[in-house]
């Protein structure tokens, strides 16, 4: 074997393998019903990485209707506050719609219009992947669907009304425990009904085959602008970098360009809820088992029976009883590092970045914040650590003053 | 080895027997433990005597992606009353305490199994008297998973076969496949939408190019009158939304079953079964 065919395979990079496993996770766990309908996507999405036709508008719509390239901002009062390393946000927040969660539609809707679908639908917890979906549906001309658990829409209700602003259906969805989870499996039951018609945009790193790779490739514009960015800034490649994970998709977005730098520390921050030991909490490696749900194996939070527990967190972006597989496997191979966060901490981390920094961040970048805030003792001020600003917290005050017990 | 050890078994003699008398086999569904674990135990009891060929016991999964309103309903039901994969068994070794002819067909989904273990799960059927799996999530691309397992440990691995199983894939589906082909005659999940007697025959023929199995056809059969007219183009049928439904029906308010419920969902099938065997 050549020394090149030999860096491929020790590549963090060069997952999944053909039948979509990143290591044992991963794969295609769906009714046969379903099989044909992915392999199809697959099909045309191989087929649109090989047009530059496709890049290059995914190239267009993210420059003039994203926003993108975003910035990579020093955050010099909070470094200095923290008293560690130089702290950078990559400012996804700024994104339209607020969050990183349209680098993902854009992808999937252009290549939906390549496949002729006619139809769109989604599944959506807090809101925020149903509301990038509705925008780039409302863009494109296409009908919207969107999953909803009961439950979430009760939460969610402003997100729910952009939706509706947009032009999309919102479909509360009353079965399981009408939670994001249960949002997913009625999407996919939609789908198998309108086979010829419909396109399923999943909104994260989860899913089957292709789905995992597919969205971690639409969201690697994160990564891979940061690292021009942070060359062009520092003339070298950030010492850490740390994510939030709900399935997974803005962590390894920004993660999957740096994963083969090896003495880059990576982090992916969990949701803890009210704490592991509680059983209140988001974080399936921390707190789970591996096990095979919506199409793939990966860590969920399950009981020993094999039955789906529901997460909890305060926010509703990381509330997903599971996590991307590409995820579960770095956490095996160790190459990153997996820890979780209390909505307490969090809490205390989104009010900080507020005073120091003047930015309202999502309660789900904050989760990555606190850990930022536990660890940054351990660096030296000449290093380099870039956190994933990946959502704005105009969506969460409601949430953020309920639980500080203030009244707006 | 496998493929001639699973020759004779539960569901190759059951299907002779039914092609010997020119019958169509009656497949009932009922998830286990619906309403709770005893009610079930007499629901599956007596079904043979109400004229079903051949049971499968729905293993309860929270998250059941394949299945319309009433089979989701009858799974949480079934576990918020305490029903586990482990007792999936023993409503098997109970049955078969007093039947060993009627052919048992678990279905479910993967992670319960995945959990307990995919060998231990496959021995403990072979003990039990399960005579085959239907997992809903396991497509041909993961059959070593738990397909080849329960072959080798000697059970039948049966698959279900769509309207959007195209030629390029029907010899992947129905590779490994022995005992019967459940054909499912719409497009969505169970319960939901009413199968075409004419969609049924077209897509039977086609079919039987493919495989000597005898062919299921279930998915949105809810009358007698339905069931006679989709037996007609098939070796058997499947009910079971129609069944569940009625389970729910016999339910009070507080989800406690009402006196009737056995006696209900019995009187149903046997006129299905009657049905059936008009055909
Ligand atoms: C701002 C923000 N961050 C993170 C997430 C979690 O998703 P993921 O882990 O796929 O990035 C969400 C999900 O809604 C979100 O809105």
């Amino acid at each position: 074997m050549s020394s090149i065919d030999k860096s491929v395979t020790d590549s963090y990079r060069s997952g999944p393998d053909e039948t979509g496993h990143f290591g044992i996770y991963g794969g295609r766990f769906v009714a046969e019903t379903l099989m044909p309908l992915i392999l199809n996507v697959e099909k045309s999405y191989r087929a649109a990485c090989q047009d530059p036709n496709f890049q290059n508008e995914f190239d267009y719509y993210a420059e003039h209707y994203i926003g993108r390239p975003s910035p990579l901002y020093h955050a010099a009062r909070l470094s200095e506050h923290l008293g560690g390393p130089k702290i950078y946000f990559k400012r996804d927040e700024l994104n339209h719609t607020g969050a990183h969660k349209i680098n993902n539609t854009l992808g999937q809707i252009l290549l939906a219009r390549r496949m002729k679908k006619t139809r769109i639908i989604a599944e959506t917890g807090a809101g925020q992947h149903g509301v990038a979906t509705a925008t780039v549906c409302a863009l494109f001309d296409l009908p919207c669907v969107v999953y909803m658990g009961e439950t979430d829409i009760e939460r969610q209700a402003p997100n729910v009304f952009r939706m509706k602003l947009l032009g999309a259906e919102v479909v509360p969805v009353t079965s399981g425990t009408g939670t994001l989870k249960d949002a997913m499996n009625e999407a996919l039951r939609d789908w198998v009904a309108n086979v010829d018609t419909t396109f399923y945009i999943i909104g994260t790193v989860a899913g089957p085959h292709p789905y995992p790779e597919m969205v971690r490739n639409f969201q690697s514009v994160i990564g891979n602008e940061t690292r021009e960015q942070i060359l062009a800034a520092e003339n070298r490649l950030p010492d850490c970098l740390v994510a939030c994970i709900g399935g997974g998709s803005n962590a390894m977005g920004l993660f999957h360009p740096f994963l083969d730098h090896s003495d880059i520390r990576i982090i992916g921050v969990e949701a803890a809820g009210l704490g592991i030991d509680t059983g209140k909490h988001a974080a399936s490696i921390t707190g789970g088992q591996p096990g095979v749900l919506h199409g793939n194996r990966t860590f969920l939070l399950q009981t020993d029976d094999g039955q789906i527990i529901d997460a909890h967190s305060i926010s509703a972006g990381l509330d997903y009883p599971g996590i991307g597989p590409e995820h579960s496997w770095l956490h095996e191979t160790g190459r990153v590092e997996y820890v979780s966060i209390t909505d307490h901490e969090a809490l205390e981390a989104f009010q900080l970045c507020c005073q120091t920094e003047g930015i309202i961040p999502a309660l789900e970048p904050a989760h990555a914040l606190a850990h930022v805030m536990k660890i940054a003792g351990e660096f030296d001020q000449d290093q380099i650590l870039v956190m994933n600003m990946c959502g704005r917290g105009d969506k969460d005050v409601f949430s953020v003053a309920e639980a500080l017990g203030q009244q707006i | 080895m496998s493929a001639e050890r699973l020759s004779d078994t539960r569901i190759t003699r059951c299907f002779a027997r039914l092609a010997e008398r020119k019958s169509k086999a009656f497949v009932a569904f009922l998830t286990g433990g619906d309403p709770n674990f005893e009610t079930s135990q007499q629901l599956i009891c007596g079904l043979p005597a109400a004229g079903v060929d051949l049971i499968e016991i729905g293993i309860p999964f929270s998250d059941p992606m394949a299945d319309g309103p009433a089979i989701q309903a009858s799974s949480q039901r079934a576990l918020r009353n305490g029903m586990t994969l482990a007792k999936t068994l023993d409503l098997v070794r109970i049955f078969r305490q007093t039947d060993n002819d009627t052919p048992i067909v678990l279905m479910g989904y993967y992670n319960p199994i995945y959990r307990y273990g995919a060998d231990r799960f496959v021995q403990e059927c072979v003990t039990a008297g399960a005579d085959g799996l239907i997992i809903v999530d396991l497509p041909p691309e993961e059959d070593a998973e738990l397909c080849e397992p329960a072959l080798t440990a000697g059970l039948h691995w049966i698959r279900l076969v769509t309207p959007s199983t195209d030629d390029s894939r029907i010899d992947a589906v129905l590779h490994n496949v022995s005992g019967f082909v459940y054909y499912i005659s719409v497009l969505g999940v169970t319960g939901t939408r009413l199968a075409m007697a004419d969609h049924v025959e077209q897509a039977v023929e086609r079919l039987r190019q493919y495989t000597d199995l005898p062919i299921a056809v279930g998915f949105g059969i809810k009358t007698p009158e339905h069931a006679r007219s989709v037996a007609e183009h098939a070796d058997g049928i499947v009910i079971g939304s129609a069944i569940v439904d009625l389970v729910k029906l016999n339910l009070d308010d507080q989800g406690h079953p009402k006196e009737a419920l056995v006696s209900e969902v019995h009187e149903f099938v046997r006129q299905i079964a009657a049905g059936v065997s008009n055909g």
